[in-house]
């Protein structure tokens, strides 16, 4: 170690303000290898598990089982927000990408890319928070990555995780399998993260502030399976909101959703801002909120699992398949007609008045 | 949720459709000013319902659509010069000028910021002093109020480097150029909630006496929509013409009086081109002379006279766009030929296409997916 610190070879020069990320701590030397041991490792760091990471890639032991891989990225603005922040919300996003899928969350990578001049407190406390949402959701992150790019060239910090897990069975068969009168069920209140990051970035002031949903699934899917839901699918409704997931399924099924606006929970902070904001919570991204399709006649069922869990205790069900009628997916309002729910195009735009 | 929940009633709002059906004796016409009316009567399907008793037309209450061309392609053009910022309502972005929109004009490395009040802008100018920061000034007489009061704001502090490029219209002068139109078939007007809340209702009294014509002040929840029908095509019905408030909830006979003097000290009324109606006489404001330095079209009026030169054929949108037909009532969307095919909400030829509030987009919206 002590030759180390006579190496000549130094492009960047360590730049005098330590409490900010540099490009130097990106260039492999020895502020990214202090960086890497001082404040990532310790922090993921578990000893007595079977995973070894000797060098850049974990080894994983052998499981008995089909394996689910997902992968996502996470930029969130601002980094922080009411209910959370983007530590929390990469690993919550991808363990409950593997938990739709069926699967049990067991290993997760993080990457980072930070730009320069990122405070390494901030840094701290997204990897801090990385670290709990991991414990919380019982998966381990195992493997990992660090570039520093220059200042503009990211929004202070992007992380990529991605994870394995393993497929339980039976799997729910996905949305092919969905039928007519299948019934149709959502985890709790809608609206709630995109509300809250536009209220934070935007600084709307509202009172309260609205708190994001991120929140990890694990734990509502095991209720459906503790009381052996026959679950036809299952997913997160993120980016898109409910409006989304349901014309993905109704595209992959061939029949028309339809959905009873007024069973729809909403907080009524996310109501409050979405009305004066002009924006439906349909099409308003979730984070720890999912749509469940089951049997006929298994909803209620579905239901009363559900609400065992806290993260889930507000389920209810919200509508139906049928045949494919006018449109792939209908709502029905207050006056009762059934009209079509159109898909949300492009980015949501606050209206004039 | 009060003031919501009870105007979403389903009991009331069945109760009153009933009663619009049985006081009606023939079909009625009436026309709802406000773009938001216009979706709430789509989201719930209330047209719908009143087939073969009311007919509604959607009036021109929305600012995005009745922003002239020529305002954006100049927004677009100054979005462009080196050290300024376009400030914006996030609605204007997707709206297309001459060739493209905002959206467009900031992919290509345009400067263009969402904001979501005019005082918003007002903060970017003072963080941004190296920046000049002309905010889009669109909207009827509600959003009037708060362009005029950054103006005095940005007069208060002294700031330099902020304009607004004035785009707003009044909402009377364009029911006065409809009604005076060929072939107007408007019988009662359901008048915009939110503008009269500011302005009040007053000024309708004489439109209403020259006319013949009922205007009921009307909210934008489907019982206030049906509340505003039944009194509308009840005046009709007892060969009355009056002036009525549906939305007292919100709105006063002499309107928001703190609001009227603040646009009354920053604007005046001035002959305003209003897109796919051309000019209508007093139909919108201009800065008076004393705010002249906070007025983008004197301040940048190079741009503006290079702007004018290029758009020197006249061309205020797609001539495919029949947006002008729409805004008078003449045509449906649903009957213009491009209509879902290639016009549609993700690649509009027109602005009723664009707006969350446009007439085009509630129909594509709400009506139009049995025929895709």
């Amino acid at each position: 170690m002590a030759d180390e610190s006579w190496q000549l070879h130094c492009p960047i020069p360590i730049p005098a303000d330590s409490d900010r990320i540099s490009l130097a701590h990106g260039e492999g030397g020895r502020l990214m290898r202090r960086l890497i041991e001082e404040q990532i490792l310790p922090r993921f760091r578990d000893s007595g598990d079977a995973v070894r990471s000797p060098g850049d890639a974990a080894l994983l032991p052998a499981i008995d089982s089909g394996l689910a891989l997902t992968t996502d990225s996470f930029v969130a603005s601002p980094l922080f927000f009411p209910g959370g922040d983007v530590g929390r919300l990469a690993v919550f996003g991808t363990v409950n990408d593997l938990v739709v899928a069926g699967a049990e969350p067991l290993w997760l990578s993080l990457s980072l890319i930070i730009e320069e001049g990122l405070p390494v407190a901030v840094l701290e406390r997204v990897l801090d928070s990385a670290a709990a949402a991991a414990v919380e959701a019982g998966v381990r992150i195992v493997t990992g990555d660090t570039k520093v790019v220059p200042r503009g060239a990211a929004d202070g910090l992007f992380l990529n995780t991605s994870g394995v897990g393993r497929i339980l069975e039976p799997a729910p068969p996905g949305p092919e399998s969905l039928q007519p009168g299948d019934e149709l069920i959502i985890s709790g209140p809608i609206g709630r993260h995109g509300i809250a990051i536009l209220a934070a970035r935007e600084q709307l002031g509202l009172t309260p502030s609205p708190e994001t949903d991120c929140a990890c699934l694990r734990e509502p899917a095991r209720c459906l399976r503790d009381a052996a839901i026959p679950v036809r699918a299952m997913r997160d409704a993120t980016r898109g909101g409910v409006t989304a997931v349901l014309h993905e399924w109704a595209a992959a099924s061939g029949h028309t959703l339809t959905i009873d606006a007024i069973a729809i929970p909403t907080t009524p902070d996310v109501r409050g801002a979405a009305e004066l904001l002009g924006l439906d919570p349909l099409h308003i991204a979730n984070e720890g909120t999912m749509l469940i399709a089951v049997p006929q006649g298994t909803g209620a069922a579905a239901v009363a699992a559900l609400q065992g869990s806290a993260i889930s205790r507000e389920a209810t069900v919200i509508g139906r398949l049928g045949q494919r009628g006018v449109a792939p997916v209908t709502v029905v309002r207050a006056l009762g007609r059934e009209q079509p729910l159109d898909e949300p195009s492009g980015i949501l735009l606050p209206r004039i008045c | 949720m009060k003031y919501l929940d009870e105007f979403r009633d389903p009991v009331l709002a069945r109760r009153l459709l009933d009663e619009i059906r049985e006081r009606v004796t023939r079909p009625r016409v009436l026309m709802e000013v406000c773009g938001g009316q216009t979706h709430s009567l789509l989201r719930y399907g209330i047209e719908t319902e009143l087939q073969g008793n009311v007919e509604l037309i959607h009036g021109p209450g929305c600012p995005v659509r009745v922003t002239p061309a020529e305002a954006i392609n100049f927004a677009q053009e100054l979005a462009l010069q080196p050290d300024v910022v376009v400030a914006s309502f996030g609605d204007m972005l997707r709206v297309p000028g001459s060739t493209r929109s905002l959206a467009d004009v900031r992919g290509a490395g345009g400067n263009v910021r969402i904001v979501y009040s005019p005082l918003d802008a007002i903060e970017l100018a003072r963080k941004k002093s190296d920046r000049h920061v002309v905010f889009f000034a669109v909207g009827f007489e509600t959003t009037a109020p708060a362009t005029a009061l950054a103006v005095l704001q940005a007069a208060a502090l002294g700031l330099d480097n902020f304009s607004l490029l004035v785009a707003h219209v009044r909402v009377l002068p364009a029911m006065e150029a409809l009604m005076a139109a060929p072939g107007c078939r408007v019988q009662g007007f359901l008048a915009a909630g939110h503008v009269c809340t500011v302005t009040g209702f007053e000024e309708y009294d004489d439109f209403v006496r020259r006319h013949r014509t009922p205007v009921v002040v009307t909210g934008f929840e489907p019982v206030d929509l049906l509340g505003g029908i039944l009194d509308c095509v009840t005046q009709l019905e007892e060969g009355r013409a009056e002036v009525t408030n549906q939305y007292a909830r919100s709105v006063q006979r002499s309107g928001n009086v703190a609001s009227q003097d603040v646009v009354g000290q920053v604007y005046e009324i001035a002959d305003t081109p209003w897109r796919g109606l051309g000019v209508i006489p007093a139909g919108g404001y201009r800065l008076r002379p004393e705010f002249q330095m906070f007025d983008a079209a004197y301040r940048f009026a190079d741009v503006a006279s290079q702007q004018v030169t290029n758009s020197s054929v006249g061309n205020s949108g797609s001539s495919e766009c029949h947006s002008g037909e729409v805004l008078s009532g003449r045509l449906r969307p649903i009957e213009c030929p491009a209509f879902g095919t290639r016009c549609t909400p993700e690649s509009p030829l027109g602005a009723p296409m664009v707006s969350s509030e446009g007439a085009c987009s509630a129909y594509f919206r709400y009506q139009s997916q049995a025929g895709r």
